[in-house]
């Protein structure tokens, strides 16, 4: 990466751009390898149960991706679910929505695109990883 | 540290009409299921924000380490 312009907040800028540009992408304490936190680890079961691909962020990795965060998605808590830039929700949302079906329907119209077509962009299992902590100054 | 009763009564101001059944072994983690006629059409983000917002800044994730929290439309 070269030098990007000075903005008002590059971190929010940067959490902004990576739930933009990844499909399935969730804030949590930890990794999905080892989760720092029961409400992280029981939400990636759920996503690891519905078979879905999707880039983590640790916000242990800095306090401020947490407060940034928070404000950005006006929602207090960690874990966040992002799907296709939407909030869908904590671990409670993710666990009621994983138990119903429900959260594979969401899921699952990202992965097939159920009838209706997807920007070419997002096309599922490209997401890039993220390199979120290397923009911190 | 809040108790469990504490966390009841201020989700039941907070939302009008709103019936609550908070538990907490520890007075740090809470469970909370909230039923409300102000939920209907509202997505579950939506619901979850009305409650989390009678909650201070940092009250969450501070003395109130954790609130598990189910919510349903009446």
């Amino acid at each position: 990466m070269t030098d990007q312009p000075e903005t008002e907040n590059p971190l929010r800028d940067a959490l902004a751009d990576s739930i933009a540009s990844n499909e399935v992408i969730l804030f949590m304490k930890g990794t999905p390898e080892q989760p720092m936190c029961g409400f992280s680890a029981r939400t990636c079961a759920a996503l690891t149960a519905t078979e879905t691909e999707f880039a983590a962020v640790d916000v242990l990795a800095d306090p401020r991706i947490r407060q940034e965060l928070s404000s950005l998605s006006n929602w207090p808590t960690i874990p966040q679910l992002f799907v296709r830039g939407e909030l869908v929700g904590g671990a409670d949302i993710v666990g009621q929505m994983y138990e119903s079906g429900e959260l594979a329907a969401v899921l699952g119209t990202a992965a097939t695109a159920g009838g209706e077509a997807l920007p070419e962009t997002a096309e599922p299992g490209t997401t890039p990883p993220l390199q979120i902590e290397n923009r911190l100054g | 540290m809040p108790t469990a009763a504490e966390v009841k009564a201020r989700i039941e101001s907070g939302i009008p009409g709103a019936q609550a059944e908070v538990t907490s072994d520890d007075n740090v983690h809470f469970s909370a299921r909230v039923v409300a006629s102000d939920f209907s059409g509202l997505s579950l983000v939506e619901q979850h924000r009305l409650v989390y917002a009678i909650f201070g800044e940092g009250e969450l994730g501070g003395s109130i380490h954790a609130l598990a929290l189910t919510t349903e439309s009446q």
